[in-house]
């Protein structure tokens, strides 16, 4: 019975294996469900081609040609028309909130002037932060102009057609001009970060406590679960401000990230997001009967948050159903945030309407841990 | 079964019909309880008897079912924050954290009740247990008994007046178990009461007082020597050698309710002296091979354990 190597003791172990495997249904739950994720987001939630994009369009020539540019653009399924502005500040607005892809700008006398053969110009406002969710749809736009002239410069102008094209079109790609992708990844990198480590510390801490028995230690002395909870979350603050301030240090003189807005506004805004990820960290560990759960389910959050945020893939590239998790994870807000102030320069009123669904989440994740929370081993 | 006494000292627990059921499964099933000031209480039970149910009741961990009743004179039920400030809980399980120092773990704790004069504190309690010269060293690292001593150490701080003991001298040598005991005597003698939860019989022994529980239910309680007179059992030490033949007959006969090999002999008990004297007659022969003893307590809590395991739930 003493063999270098016996298949007997092999199965006893791998038999051993199973049945603790069976035990831990939640750890079985996840190694299904996290594959399951990962096959529904990449596999249909991500389109690294986003049609769609929203667009403004502030016209100062009413003619068949601005009419037919914009059926043209629509056609093109790269841009939705959703707004027709008045004004240019209106339109510079919708920009800086995050509410339009693009401002489409035909200028008064376009048409007149076309026809005079003066190459008048188009203008277009692209929103840059993110390259990635620009760079198809304005490939497509110069192939969208040359049909339009074609089919609206026929007849005897059919001369302007000639090389050089009869009109320009000039592309301002705003906040992010020389199109850098970095720009749009290292701040998003600060949520992305921020979330991992948030999520799983507070999840890994607490739990860490029930797992080592010193929990009900704790709860037998005069601790109350709220002074338990703020006492394991404060660290964590903390420890979440030194990774946000590295990773600024790091955009700022490794990546020359530009940071047109307020870092005081960032820092406040932070607290806000730092406090939505540890308040759901806090709820995974009230759930999670050991370490190796909390873990798990700290996965099965990460995964979805940076999928479908915008950090990865552009947003608008997401079908409207990956779009409405996506709205709820506090990381996606957060990242329109960062980008918003640095990029932007977007002070608190463009980016309201972005803190409110993060504050809104922390407080209900905050909730549930809290209520599950009990002082007692009932 | 009256705990009462004309002139005693008043009762620091004092519970009736405490009940916890988790789910289908009552745990602790209507027990009666009071204990005295001064009084070390043992509480018996075999594994899974209820014990620690029963003491995390009574320090606010858990929340009975039924029943009522004051700990300290605190309802059990509605002022357990109150109770948790006086009473020192010491867990089965070693709970302190083993990547703090000894002195670091006091520490904690006496922040958590607020103890004023901090350092003086877990100072005089280091000094109290003999912890100084380890007060550095990482709770981690210590052995069992060293680990007790931390775990009593951690309790004493505030300064309770009730001290909850859940098994504190499991896996503790004999050394250390006995110098536990003499720090037990000690802390009584000065007033604090303790209640303490054991499988030593010697332990046991030791209580002023004991209470038995066995699948939930109390069986017995009082003085040892009250305990052993009220279970009114006859046990014989018989000398005939360890046959399994032989143990297998005895139990067999409706006489007897326990064999129990000691050693090199048996003890076998019952409720009726003379009926357990006719078998052993038959089956052992010569009465030099058998005599009658003085029941032990271990013999009481065995019968008592196999009685409740034959009751019906």
């Amino acid at each position: 019975m003493n063999r270098v190597f016996s298949l007997t003791r092999l199965f006893a172990i791998v038999a051993k294996e199973f049945v603790q495997m069976r035990r831990d249904r939640l750890t079985f739950a996840m190694v299904l469900g996290i594959p399951l994720m990962q096959l529904v987001l990449f596999g249909f939630a991500i389109n690294s081609d986003p049609r769609h994009l929203p667009t403004a369009a502030l016209i100062e020539d009413h003619s068949a040609f601005s009419r037919g540019l914009i059926a043209a653009m629509e056609n093109s399924e790269y841009f939705d028309l959703t707004e027709v502005v008045e004004s240019e500040a209106r339109a510079q607005e919708l920009i800086e909130r995050g509410e339009v892809q693009f401002v489409l700008h035909v200028p008064q006398g376009f048409a007149r002037d076309l026809l005079r053969g003066e190459r008048p110009q188009l203008l277009l406002l692209a929103d840059a932060t993110d390259p990635a969710a620009t760079s198809n749809a304005l490939a497509s736009l110069d192939e969208v102009l040359r049909r339009v002239l074609g089919r609206e410069l026929d007849g005897p102008n059919a001369w302007l057609l000639s090389t050089p094209p009869a009109a320009a079109l000039v592309v301002h790609a705003a906040y992010n001009p020389e199109r850098i992708s970095q720009y749009n990844i290292v701040p998003g990198l600060m949520g992305v970060v921020l979330t991992m480590t948030m999520v799983l510390i507070t999840g890994l801490a607490i739990t860490r406590e029930s797992e080592r028995g010193t929990m009900e230690n704790l709860l037998a002395t005069p601790a109350r679960p709220v002074e338990i909870t703020l006492g394991k979350i404060i660290p964590y603050v903390l420890m979440g401000y030194l990774q946000a301030g590295l990773i600024l240090l790091a955009a700022k003189f490794l990546f020359a990230v530009p940071m047109v807005g307020s870092i005081p506004l960032l820092a406040a805004v932070t607290l806000i997001f730092i406090a939505a990820n540890l308040a759901i960290g806090i709820t995974f560990s009230t759930i999670a009967r050991n370490q190796l759960q909390a873990m798990q389910m700290g996965f099965f959050f990460f995964l979805p948050s940076i999928l479908l945020s915008g950090f990865m893939f552009p947003f608008r590239g997401l079908p409207v159903w990956a779009q409405y998790i996506g709205e709820v994870l506090p990381l996606t807000h957060f990242l329109r945030i960062v980008r918003g102030i640095l990029l932007k320069g977007n002070g608190i009123e463009a980016i309201a309407h972005e803190v409110g669904p993060m504050a809104l989440f922390a407080l209900v994740a905050l909730l549930i841990g809290l209520t599950r929370f009990r002082q007692t081993l009932d | 079964m009256s705990d009462g006494e004309a002139g005693a000292p008043p009762p620091v627990i004092d519970v009736q019909g405490v009940t916890k059921a988790f789910g289908a499964k009552t745990v602790v099933d209507h027990i009666d309880m009071c204990v005295r000031a001064g009084e070390i209480y043992g509480f018996l039970g075999p594994n899974g008897s209820g014990k620690t149910t029963f003491l995390r009741m009574l320090c606010g961990l858990l929340t009975p079912d039924e029943g009522t009743g004051t700990c300290l004179g605190f309802d059990i039920r509605r002022e357990s924050l109150s109770i948790k400030r006086e009473v020192g809980y010491m867990t089965q399980r070693f709970s302190h954290y083993e990547d703090l120092s000894i002195r670091e773990n006091l520490d904690f704790v006496a922040r958590l009740y607020g103890i004023p004069k901090r350092r003086a504190a877990v100072d005089q309690t280091l000094e109290q247990l003999g912890l100084v010269e380890r007060q550095r060293q990482l709770a981690g690292q210590l052995s069992g008994g060293w680990k007790q001593r931390l775990a009593l150490a951690a309790c004493l701080l505030h300064q309770p007046k009730l001290l909850l003991l859940d098994e504190p001298t499991a896996g503790v040598d004999p050394k250390a178990r006995r110098d536990f005991w003499e720090q037990i005597h000690g802390l009584a003698a000065k007033g604090l009461t303790v209640m303490i939860t054991t499988h030593y019989m010697d332990e046991a022994e030791r209580c002023h007082r004991l209470a038995y529980i066995a699948r939930g239910r109390l069986m017995t309680r009082g003085t040892v020597e009250e305990v052993i007179e009220r279970a009114a059992l006859a046990t014989f030490e018989v000398r005939a050698g360890n046959r399994p033949e032989l143990i297998a007959r005895l139990r067999s006969a409706p006489a007897i309710a326990q064999v129990v090999p000691f050693g090199n002999s048996l003890h076998v008990s019952g409720p009726d002296r003379r009926a357990i004297e006719a078998v052993l007659a038959e089956q052992v022969g010569s009465d030099s091979a058998w005599k009658q003893i003085d029941s032990s307590l271990e013999d009481v809590f065995i019968s008592l354990m196999t009685e409740a395991e034959r009751a019906p739930r």
